[in-house]
């Protein structure tokens, strides 16, 4: 192999509202307090991450009909949060997960025009899909969508935020006091869309924003979403995997590019990866086997056995053996509101792999769910995970990662302390930004437009930004 | 019954509230066009930036930010297409959510269209507005009866009549507050020894079931450390003072002479009775005014007429416009307020100058007149209205005190 090293790219994911994030432990701290994001996002910042990111669950998670009481919950509005941390923050991307089911293409068009205004062109869109009466229960225009339309509305909703986003060519605003001409085109923001799910025409009315659009994230690696991703999103938020699955997928999405007049360098593919750090790797080892124990107490093991099994297993001890009674084979009624469910799509096989696992190993319930579920992707010391990370990245299983540390909010400062300096040292990771937009830190071309891209050159295009 | 001249707020001293209406270069059409507007810097967080500080030097109460799901327009219901005037404009809520780290003590007051909008995400979204300001958010609520804004959302038609849309905006903002109280303050616990985040029963669902839409909760954010950021609302005329009564703690109204003052007082008491729900709202009422200000009432006259002649016809308003001196308007606003106004919500004709010439001349005068703040007093913008924090409308009141470290006012 003779080609350059690849560089990496890194974000960090505020922790979220599942047992990933351990909140017993005496450092765990506020999940709402601004501090605790503004000292997330500046750690990132310090670490010349190229983002930040944000998950969002529109409706609280149910278990068994009530509230799941047993991880953290609650979290912030996503774009309000990270507007305020643009003002705490200097370069690094804010990216934000929103729904295409619960809005409207105007009103996130200008929410992310308007965050891209405000952040100096550091906006990111992770576009989800949602799927649930159960959430549509929140809104009222409720949002029930079965499930073969979710990705065609959520298709038709970005290709309306486009033509909005689109409807400024930024080289509108003149402003010129003298001759009395703000606008030098009356047409500026018109815009009309029909379509199966949007009938909208008239103004959009944020001038175009430094980046023209918000980078666009699709998450998930479905068959529709891999589609999805190869037509229109800058980068994946993939699940991570081992480095063969990594490289298939990896190859698969990027091999979808062509078809859409793509090259592969258009498409970034970013992991959410989890890591534990220690000063040896056998001490890191050890702090995950605790930090495993603490995600997965014997209350969470049976609610995770529960979303398998879908049934009430709250008799059952999870330090004793797996339930004998089969799952229930009805629609998926026992957790709400959780996107986890959907990874056991067939719950026998899922149930009848754990048995022989358990009945292999010896394994209590307990013990079964901390060796099957969300064991850490990354263990080791800094220079063994530095390491894994540059090979996983150098061998295409991933352009880089999107790290889920399990601790708020200080989960990520022995990464940036100990791990970002050694990238550095190898000269796969940047030293310094470079950039000024998270278009820059991905290296990703500027985002196409009404106008051809060489048109859209500084002089028109910032002046309504400086 | 008080009679119409006591003051809405039924503190005995003469002091007053001010907020500054935030939007654009300022309210006259040709303000961008004055010396020191720097229009180009309008969608810059830098211009807002400045704006807000220059507001909290000034000790003032709350900003508020203007919004519109469409292009600004001088006409009533479609896009104008006029090219003179400034046309475009950011998110009312990320502008707050911006300025908020940068300003520590003056209260910041997005404009919400409740027509097109989802009570839930305008809920999390204030409510998370006052978790990153330390409990400085307010809302202030429209309705949409603009052709031109439906037709960006295909949802609905636009003739569904003003009465309709008020009344739903009532709904809206019932939804809004019960999503904050859908917490309890103490509903985080942390429970090492049952492994509990969260204590289920202090989380609540809201059940709301209206004529036009029904939402569930619980919100997705803990309640606002205000408990319930006041809620505002405008209103041009005495169709909307149900609204005000029902659901709002700041009214804004439009009188044009002290004995408009007078009738608005007494209307907005008249709905309150008659709503006969909490008598604290609104707790209270604020009039608009639009501002030119000079060092002479001459110069002020000088100064609109310019901007007049640049913009090709007199500036007229929903408002009464005001142009003079600092101490002719300290003069009117005391006059106001001891005909039953307890602030006031001024829109600066230019913000360049006149929201300067009001922090550092109107509100020295009103410092010497004793009928303002010599210092910010509160670090909530509940406690600068004097506003008590909320109990909780889902607590019982025995299982949950307010811990003294929510009780920020």
């Amino acid at each position: 192999m003779n080609r350059p090293l690849k560089q990496i790219h890194l974000a960090a994911h505020f922790p979220g509202v599942n047992n990933t994030t351990v909140w017993s432990d005496p450092a765990a701290g506020s999940h709402i307090e601004f501090a605790s994001f503004t000292h997330f996002a500046r750690t990132a910042e310090r670490a010349k991450f190229d983002f930040l990111f944000l998950a969002e669950g529109l409706r609280l998670r149910e278990q068994g009909g009530r509230i799941h009481d047993l991880d953290v919950v609650g979290r912030p509005d996503t774009f309000t949060v990270l507007a305020a941390l643009a003002a705490v923050t200097e370069h690094l991307g804010l990216t934000g997960t929103i729904s295409s089911t619960f809005n409207e293409p105007y009103e996130v068009a200008r929410q992310f025009a308007s965050l891209d205004h405000l952040s100096g062109g550091r906006a990111a869109w992770n576009v989800v899909t949602s799927w649930d009466a159960f959430t549509g229960e929140n809104f009222r225009r409720g949002g029930f969508l079965p499930r073969d339309e979710r990705y065609a509305r959520a298709r038709e909703f970005l290709a309306t935020a486009h033509e909005l986003f689109d409807s400024w060519d930024g080289g509108e605003i003149l402003a010129d006091q003298d001759s009395g001409v703000f606008l030098r085109d009356a047409g500026a923001g018109a815009f009309a869309h029909r379509g199966p799910h949007f009938d909208i025409s008239g103004h959009f009315n944020v001038p175009r924003s430094p980046q023209g659009r918000p980078v666009i994230f699709q998450a998930g690696d479905s068959e529709e979403g891999r589609e999805f991703a190869a037509a229109d999103a800058d980068a994946v938020f993939s699940r991570f995997a081992s480095l063969e699955a990594g490289r298939a997928f990896y190859a698969d999405v990027k091999g979808r590019l062509a078809r859409y007049g793509r090259t592969p360098d258009e498409l970034k593919i970013l992991p959410a990866a989890t890591f534990v750090l220690g000063d040896t790797d056998a001490e890191a080892r050890e702090l995950a086997r605790e930090v495993r124990l603490k995600q997965v107490s014997g209350a969470t093991a049976i609610a995770y056995l529960e979303h398998v099994w879908n049934r009430d297993l709250s008799g059952y001890d999870p330090d004793g053996p797996l339930p004998e009674v089969d799952p229930d084979p009805g629609e998926n009624t026992i957790a709400l509101g959780r996107a986890s469910v959907r990874q056991f799509r067939d719950p026998f096989a899922v149930a009848k792999e754990w048995r022989e696992l358990a009945a292999a190993r010896n394994l209590s319930i307990r013990e079964l769910v901390i060796e099957t579920t969300g064991r850490q992707s990354f263990i080791g010391s800094p220079a063994t995970v530095a390491d894994s990370i540059d090979h996983l990245v150098q061998e295409d299983a991933a352009d880089g990662f999107i790290l889920v540390p399990h601790l708020t909010p200080g989960g990520l400062d022995a990464f940036a302390d100990t791990v970002v300096p050694l990238l550095q040292e190898r000269g796969v990771f940047r030293r310094e930004y470079t950039g000024r937009t998270l278009r820059d830190h991905l290296g990703l071309r500027e985002a196409p437009g009404p106008a051809a891209p060489g048109a859209l050159t500084a002089s028109g295009r910032t002046a309504a930004h400086r | 019954m008080p009679s119409p001249s006591r003051p809405f707020s039924l503190s005995p001293s003469p002091a007053l509230h001010l907020a500054v209406a935030l939007d654009g270069a300022g309210w006259h059409p040709a303000a961008w066009r004055e010396p020191g507007a720097e229009p180009t810097r309008l969608f810059t967080a830098a211009h807002w930036a400045s704006l807000v500080a220059e507001a909290e030097a000034g000790l003032l109460d709350f900003v508020t930010f203007e919004d519109s799901l469409a292009l600004q327009s001088a006409h009533p219901t479609e896009s104008d297409g006029r090219t003179d005037q400034v046309r475009g404009r950011l998110d009312a809520v990320l502008l707050a959510a911006r300025v908020a780290p940068l300003t520590r003590h003056v209260g910041l007051v997005p404009s919400v269209i409740a027509t097109h909008t989802e009570p839930f995400h305008v809920s999390k979204a204030v409510a998370t507005l006052d978790h990153v300001s330390g409990g400085r958010a307010g809302l202030r609520v429209r309705i949409s009866g603009r052709a031109d804004e439906a037709r960006h959302f295909g949802r609905r038609s636009p003739d569904e009549g003003r009465a309709v849309l008020l009344d739903e905006a009532a709904d809206h903002i019932e939804v809004v507050r019960r999503l904050w109280d859908s917490w309890e303050d103490d509903a985080e616990i942390r429970d090492v020894a049952t492994g509990r985040f969260i204590d289920r029963d202090k989380l609540h669902y809201i059940g709301f079931e209206g004529r036009r839409f029904s939402v569930k909760g619980p919100s997705i954010t803990p309640r606002p450390p205000q408990g319930q950021p006041p809620v505002s609302a405008l209103a041009a005329d005495s169709a909307a003072y149900p609204l005000l009564a029902r659901a709002t703690d700041i009214g804004y109204v439009t009188p044009r002479d002290t004995d408009e003052v007078r009738v608005a007082v007494a209307g907005v008491r008249g709905a309150r009775e008659a709503a006969g729900g909490d008598p604290g709202r609104p707790a209270h009422l604020f009039g608009e005014l639009t501002v030119f200000l000079g060092d002479t009432r001459a110069a002020a006259v000088r100064r609109l007429q310019r901007l007049d002649a640049a913009h090709g016809s007199a500036y007229t308003s929903d408002a009464a416009v005001f142009t003079g001196t600092p101490v002719h308007l300290a003069d009117l606003l005391l006059e106001w307020r001891a005909a039953g106004l307890s602030g006031f919500r001024l829109r600066p004709g230019v913000l360049a100058h006149d929201l300067p010439a009001i922090t550092r001349g109107l509100v020295p005068e009103l410092q010497r007149r004793r009928a303002f703040r010599r210092s910010y007093e509160a670090s909530s913008l509940r406690g600068l209205l004097g506003l008590a924090r909320p109990a909780n409308r889902y607590a019982t009141p025995a299982a949950a005190p307010v811990p003294a470290r929510a009780a920020r006012a």
